[in-house]
């Protein structure tokens, strides 16, 4: 059974409905992020979880308890918020003691905790700081260090890095994953980041308008997209329209160079559009390319993007991007040139929705 | 020097003259008790007459507890309408306006009107429930200092954030108020509470109609009968008002709300 449940989630706000029908299975000690863009109700779905909203329809349990109708402060449920929220008449000590006094905890095993939970974020010694003396990384450390003092059953992470520089974004990313793991402890993330959804996640579950699209592994999200949305919003993606010939032999056209699938056209029948989905990286030009599928087009453009070169060329009515690493000896492709991407059929992949 | 920062400094120069030169000669003034020399007596004979010791320490005592009231009465409801009734802030804001505009001698008499000893609610039957009333009405002349100062030390912290911050933590709402908001928005409470006191101390129209020994009603009594004494009194109003002023400016100091660094 599984350890956080959402069955059938359902919020409006007035005539307004924000989350649809979601639904999630989450495991014990398990990583999971909300991935979408603004207004897809990913973090609605982590209030609910939290208390802050009440579900409109639906239930959540957690550990098989249902928690639909408990308070926030019942649930036992650690969050960190985007604004980090530290008490500011309180110093980082008396901030990751907050929830075991309120719990009334004794002295005793209050500080221990307070300096195990410092000792985890690498804080100890500015214990005696206010949140005010601290940059915004060090906050947002003192802040999972607070959620996680009570030892909650799940904790919760809205967008946590958001406010955050980038270079400081990455580190603390990481050291989130490695505490979580070394805690076991079970995860909600909300992003609208997918590197960092992609880099630190069991699962993600893709949100469009208030439903989960796709609920994946990070390399089943990235490799096979479901849906047009989730190839779209996840990685850069060429999206190409292409026209059955046969779908016997599953022989489409992109322009009029024609092209065998791995993947099954059918229910499409010849003559019918089909949409196309390829990685920009996934082929080469380079003449020792491998891959038994090739399409040869007219360069549009060429853009050094530092690690690589991005070129964009023109295949009967699709332009496709495709990726080169960059190296010192490397001569991109000139614009009006005729070059041949070579490219397994597999990276072709059907956007069906 | 440009002729626009001289200008300045002109405009300056007649603002000062305009507020400190009628001080100084109240201030003068009140030193010229003693004929042919300058003398504290004025002073000495304010601060050894006992009806100014029974009304100063009365004002003093309706200060602290409309501050006290004040603020049970300002934070709570500050701070619902900001978490959780946002859409009524500009009715509240409009209410707590109200006073500013409409004179204290209409409040005073709509109060008698409401309360007098024939009403539903005798107030003014006994001294206590004179008292009270009183309070309430200096409650209600501080409304909008007090409103504004907390209101705007709220807008300062993130109040629903902290709050649920502390909600997650398992904390209930008398933890939630009294640990983690009103520490936060000590310094607009105190602003608050230095502008109500400062105004206690110097009302008269809700005191004397009233009929309560205040110090309002007192400065007006010596300044009718006495020659330095009132000016001698001014000049300690002044003072005190100086006083909360500067105990307001050291409160602010100590917020520790200061922005994060990069």
């Amino acid at each position: 059974m599984s350890f956080l449940t959402l069955s059938n989630i359902q919020k409006s706000f007035g005539p307004v409905q924000v989350v649809k029908d979601f639904d999630m299975a989450i495991e014990k000690g398990e990583f999971v992020s909300f991935l979408g863009p603004s207004g897809c109700g990913k973090t609605t779905v982590l209030r609910m979880i939290a208390g802050f909203e009440t579900p409109t329809g639906g239930t959540i349990t957690v550990a098989g308890r249902d928690q639909t109708s408990l308070k926030p402060n019942q649930r036992n449920i650690g969050m960190v918020f985007q604004a980090y929220a530290l008490f500011p008449n309180m110093n980082v000590a008396e901030n990751v003691a907050f929830g075991l006094k309120v719990a009334g905890k004794p002295k005793a095993e209050i500080d221990a905790r307070v300096k195990e939970m410092l000792g985890l974020i690498h804080l100890g010694h500015l214990a005696e700081r206010y949140p005010y003396q601290m940059s915004g990384g060090q906050q947002q450390r003192v802040a999972l260090a607070r959620a996680l003092a009570p030892k909650p059953q799940v904790l919760l992470l809205d967008e946590p890095l958001s406010a955050l520089d980038a270079k400081i974004r990455v580190s603390l990313r990481e050291e989130i994953r490695q505490i979580q793991q070394q805690l076991g402890i079970t995860t909600v993330f909300v992003t609208h980041d997918q590197e960092e959804a992609l880099s630190i996640s069991d699962r993600i579950v893709v949100m469009n308008a208030g439903r989960a699209d796709q609920i994946g592994t990070p390399a089943e999200i990235y490799n096979r997209p479901s849906t047009r949305f989730v190839a779209n919003f996840v990685g850069t993606l060429n999206l190409i329209d292409a026209k059955v010939i046969d779908p016997g032999e599953n022989r489409i056209a992109i322009g009029d160079q024609g092209v065998t699938l791995r993947e099954p056209v059918a229910p499409a029948k010849a003559g019918d559009t089909i949409s196309l989905a390829l990685r920009p990286e996934a082929g080469s030009i380079a003449p020792d390319a491998k891959g038994e599928t090739a399409l040869t087009g007219e360069v549009v453009s060429s853009n050094f993007l530092g690690s690589v070169i991005r070129t964009r060329m023109k295949v009967g009515e699709s332009v496709i991007s495709f990726d080169m690493f960059n190296s010192p000896g490397l001569v991109p492709p000139a614009v009006g040139e005729t070059v041949t991407l070579r490219f397994t059929a597999g990276d072709l992949l059907i956007i069906r929705d | 020097m440009k002729s626009s920062r001289l200008l300045a400094w002109i405009a300056i120069a007649i603002g000062a003259l305009y507020f400190i030169v009628p001080l100084i000669g109240t201030f003068e003034f009140s030193l010229r008790m003693r004929r042919g020399e300058y003398s504290f007596d004025a002073y000495q004979s304010v601060f050894s007459d006992l009806q100014f010791r029974a009304t100063f320490g009365y004002s003093m005592l309706m200060g602290f507890l409309t501050i006290i009231f004040g603020m049970l009465l300002v934070v709570p409801t500050a701070y619902w309408v900001r978490l959780r009734l946002p859409q009524l802030r500009p009715v509240v804001e409009f209410l707590t306006l109200l006073p500013l505009v409409i004179p204290a001698i209409v409040i005073v008499f709509g109060y008698l009107r409401l309360y007098n000893s024939s009403s539903w609610l005798p107030l003014t039957n006994s001294t206590n429930g004179t008292n009270l009333l009183l309070m309430f009405s200096y409650m209600t002349l501080s409304l909008p200092y007090m409103y504004r100062a907390v209101d705007t030390a709220m807008r300062a912290i993130d109040v629903a954030t902290l709050t649920e911050a502390a909600e997650s933590l398992g904390a209930k709402w008398p933890t939630i108020m009294f640990r983690c908001i009103f520490p936060n928005v000590m310094s607009g409470v105190l602003s608050g509470a230095f502008i109500t006191f400062a105004i206690v101390m110097g009302e008269f129209t809700m005191a004397a109609l009233l009929n309560r020994p205040a110090f309002g009603p007192y400065l007006q009594l010596v300044g009718a009968n006495k020659a330095y004494e009132p000016s001698a009194l001014a000049i300690i109003a002044f003072a005190i008002t100086w006083l909360s002023i500067g105990l307001l400016q050291l409160v602010s100091r100590f917020q520790k709300t200061a922005p994060a660094k990069a």
